[in-house]
């Protein structure tokens, strides 16, 4: 096993995803989001009001058989607008981190690999990453009309320099490959080239920033909209749920209380499930997390 | 040296390590050997045969998670140390035994300063004050002859060379006089003058405090330098163990014979007839200047440093040849051959390849016709080829690139497999699912699809097993012949640079200092460095063909 002196022998087998039974933990995860993705996609079935529906004689009463959750106080049903509120949630979180991967893997294999075209990307990356990412979305949504679509380009911005810095390192590293120098020797073109040697090695940690982009989206969309500059309230989101809630804190707690635990799960359970995919696809993190 | 009647040091009997889970298998297979006071052991074997393991036991370093032993002693002064607590065998390492390892730069901290990594061996083992610790560390530094003692306790460990780290990792090791010294390749990642010196430093030390030294390696040339007594490993057991004169003159076991005869003798083969073909590759006055500054720095004046890596190396090399360019590392032999296939753009000087000059052309429209003709086999295998693409993929990469098509790629991939030496059906596995030795032959495949004139072979056998090296070899030659190729071979190693070449150029730090047919430059060298480097090539006192020493052999 000298390992040490020779590492080409003994070629091991190829590690799979699922080679060894998960953690209990990463099972639970995925439970809860599956259990928040089927509570966005079939939402009007498992709620029991429109979310918007007003009842001016069922302000801010207490859980009860018809109002699972209470209600809030312009009547609406709490727990119909939490579960309508897992689809604003999980949209930001899919937009953000597919529009963030989207933009900024070609930027950074294009820094990656024109050391020219590198210096002034970055800088720019730099600049970006030093504005606040909710002062920017503030900043932008106040500028332009808020709606989703706003919401997802403000949390996105902030979040490109992430993808860029992360794919520009892995491309960095890859190039010091002997087997990119054979390529170039072979004749391939640089486009070719990052597409079939450097590419495919960032996928595997994009996979796994994704998810953290994901669960900071959702949480980023939720503070915008509880300072009031995101979704209007209109439309339920976990974040305006509790922004409203607040005001009434001392009479009915529970408004703030519901969409706060709901919201905590479901970015706990991303971010576990990110760290097991970090474990499954980069073998060196092995036994540091659950 | 050593008597049987003194008590081993070390005593392993039937030894077993197994890997842990579902199905263990089998590492070490019940080995059993001892070593006596002032007694050096060789454990040799290839890669893969449990020499490292064997010294992680003795040390109690086993990754647990991963192995285990599952029968046998290992004795220390007659002391079981599979046995023992962890914290006993903590205060045995360092006090009683040491060791030194293959790369000194990552066994050294890299934020602290030499001295203080000193100073925490006699601060964990001694009761000595400040002052006393700083005045044995300063002692131990001279002892192993290292320049400037001061200077080195306050340096950190990347301001060291290679050697100088080497020996700060002896010192370390000695400083408590252990009875046992585990040195596993210590000198494998170090250049064989450098190597040279830490042998005889090991040596030196150890007559002066009777150590026993286990010493691991795979350098056959290494054991005749240093070894007492060897034990061959093959497959996680001992195949066979004697004096070293015995076992290298008279081995019992086929698989030591084997071994020994694929050791290629420094003595260069016979000269071949110059078959007169022509001139595929020129250089002519290559000059390579790395520059560090960045554009701030140069905006405000400051003087970027510089580096020349190659200064003025001309040669020329003609078809059905081959020529080696040997040196040690830092000596730009590398870096000839990256600019000559213009992975570097070289700063001054011609490249002409079928008289085509293309040391300034740009892009790889431009070079095409070039890099057709002069292809490149790298040093790791592991590396030089794609993990993730097939090696039909891998293969066929280049013929695609100039506009072959996918099936007669294919169908000619599948016939060079077996030119050389692999199934065709290997096209369809990847990389992971070959030996180093096979994946390098599948790096040489890669680079004949392009049916080239010119073959850069950069330390093609170095990461290979001496077995496996004298195959890969073999298959260059017989290439080489069928194909009437030239070749460019760059190594470290005299010995396969003695076996395989036709001229000999030499190389010291970016300058050629000597150059010629290899019969001349190895048997009878002119300059004092190459002399140096031929002194130094390991165990150059021994005809591993004849098992015999070789008397008077100093160039």
């Amino acid at each position: 096993m000298s390992a040490s002196s020779n590492p080409a022998q003994g070629a091991l087998p190829r590690r799979r995803l699922l080679d060894n039974p998960p953690h209990w933990t990463t099972v639970l995860a995925v439970i809860v989001l599956v259990a928040v993705i089927v509570m966005a996609v079939f939402a009007p079935l498992l709620a029991n009001f429109e979310p918007t529906r007003l009842n001016a004689a069922m302000r801010l009463k207490p859980a009860s058989d018809t109002y699972w959750l209470g209600t809030d106080s312009f009547g609406r049903d709490l727990y119909s607008r939490v579960v309508y509120g897992a689809r604003v949630s999980l949209l930001v979180g899919a937009g953000v981190a597919i529009g963030a991967i989207v933009i900024g893997l070609p930027l950074g294999l294009i820094a990656g690999w024109y050391r020219g075209i590198d210096g002034v990307l970055m800088r720019m990356m730099d600049g970006l990453m030093a504005i606040p990412g909710i002062l920017l979305a503030i900043a932008i949504v106040a500028l332009v009309r808020g709606g989703l679509l706003t919401v997802i380009i403000a949390i996105m911005i902030p979040a490109i320099p992430q993808v860029v810095r992360l794919v520009r390192a892995r491309v960095i590293a890859a190039r010091e490959e002997t087997y990119v120098d054979a390529a170039v020797l072979l004749g391939t073109r640089p486009g070719k080239l990052i597409r079939k040697h450097l590419l495919p090695t960032t996928i595997a940690p994009l996979i796994v920033q994704g998810t953290y982009m994901y669960a900071s989206a959702i949480l980023t969309e939720a503070a915008l909209s509880f300072l009031g500059v995101g979704i209007g309230t209109e439309v339920p989101s976990w974040g305006n749920i509790m922004a409203e809630g607040r005001l009434y804190f001392a009479i009915n707690p529970w408004l703030v209380f519901w969409p706060a635990i709901v919201l905590s799960l479901c970015i706990l359970s991303i971010n576990l499930l990110g760290d097991a995919l970090r474990d499954r696809l980069d073998p060196k993190m092995q036994g540091r997390a659950p | 040296m050593a008597t049987a009647a003194t008590q081993p040091v070390l005593s392993v009997r039937d030894l077993k390590v197994a890997t842990r889970g579902r199905q263990p298998s089998e590492i070490l297979k019940g080995i059993s050997f001892d070593i006596h006071p002032g007694e050096t052991l060789c454990l040799v074997g290839e890669s893969g045969s449990g020499k490292s393991v064997t010294s992680l036991v003795a040390m109690d370093l086993l990754p647990r998670d991963e192995l285990r032993a599952t029968a046998g002693t290992v004795r220390l002064n007659g002391e079981d140390i599979l046995t023992a607590t962890p914290s006993r065998t903590k205060a045995l390492r360092g006090a009683e035994m040491a060791m030194i390892f293959q790369e000194p730069m990552t066994a050294l901290n890299p934020v602290l300063t030499i001295g203080l990594q000193m100073d925490e061996v006699y601060w964990a083992h001694t009761k000595m004050r400040p002052k006393e610790r700083r005045e044995a560390a300063l002692a131990a530094f001279a002892a192993v002859h290292l320049p400037d003692p001061r200077r080195i306790y306050d340096s950190y460990p990347h301001q060291l060379s290679g050697g100088q780290r080497q020996r700060v990792m002896i010192a370390m090791a000695l400083a408590l006089k252990p009875k046992l010294l585990i040195a596993d390749e210590p000198t494998t990642a170090l250049d064989v003058t450098t190597q040279k010196q830490i042998l005889s430093l090991i040596r030196e030390l150890q007559e002066e405090q009777n150590t026993a030294v286990l010493f691991i390696t795979h350098d056959m040339g290494v054991v005749v330098d240093i070894a007492d007594r060897v034990c061959v490993m093959r497959r996680g057991e001992i195949v066979e163990t004697g004096p070293v004169e015995q076992v290298l003159s008279r081995p019992r076991e086929d698989y030591t014979r084997d071994l020994l005869q694929s050791v290629p003798s420094l003595t260069p083969r016979a000269p071949r007839a110059s078959a007169g073909g022509e001139t595929v590759l020129e250089i002519n006055n290559l000059e390579k200047t790395f520059s560090f500054g960045s554009l701030l720095g140069k905006l405000m004046g400051r003087e970027s440093r510089s580096v020349r890596a190659v200064k003025d190396v001309s040669f020329g090399l003609a078809r059905g040849r081959t020529l080696g360019i040997v040196g040690e590392s830092g000596s730009g032999k590398s870096t000839v051959a990256r600019c000559l296939m213009r992975l570097e753009h070289p700063t001054g000087g011609e490249i002409r390849v079928n008289g085509q000059d293309i040391a300034n052309l740009q892009g790889q429209q431009a070079l095409a016709p070039a890099r057709r003709r002069v292809q490149m086999v790298f040093q790791d295998p592991n590396r030089s080829l794609n993990p993730r693409l097939r090696i039909g993929e891998s293969l066929i990469e280049g013929p695609l690139n100039l506009g072959e098509d996918r099936e007669t790629a294919l169908k000619r991939a599948g016939e060079l497999m077996e030119v050389v030496g692999l199934p065709c059906s290997s096209l369809e596995r990847f990389p992971h699912q070959f030996s180093g030795g096979q994946r390098q032959r599948i790096a040489i495949a890669r680079a004949l699809m392009m049916e080239p004139e010119v073959i850069v072979a950069d330390e093609a056998v170095s990461a290979l097993d001496v077995s496996v090296q004298a195959q890969v070899l073999d298959l260059l030659a017989e290439i080489q012949e069928r194909r009437n190729l030239a070749v460019l071979f760059i190594t470290h190693d005299l010995r396969v640079a003695a076996q395989i070449c036709d001229e000999v150029m030499v190389m010291q730090r970016g300058s050629v200092v000597e150059m010629g047919p290899a019969a001349e430059v190895l048997g009878k060298p002119t300059h004092e460095y190459t002399r140096a480097l031929i002194n130094a090539a390991p165990g150059r006192d021994w005809d591993f063909a004849a098992g015999r020493r070789i008397a008077g052999a100093t160039a």
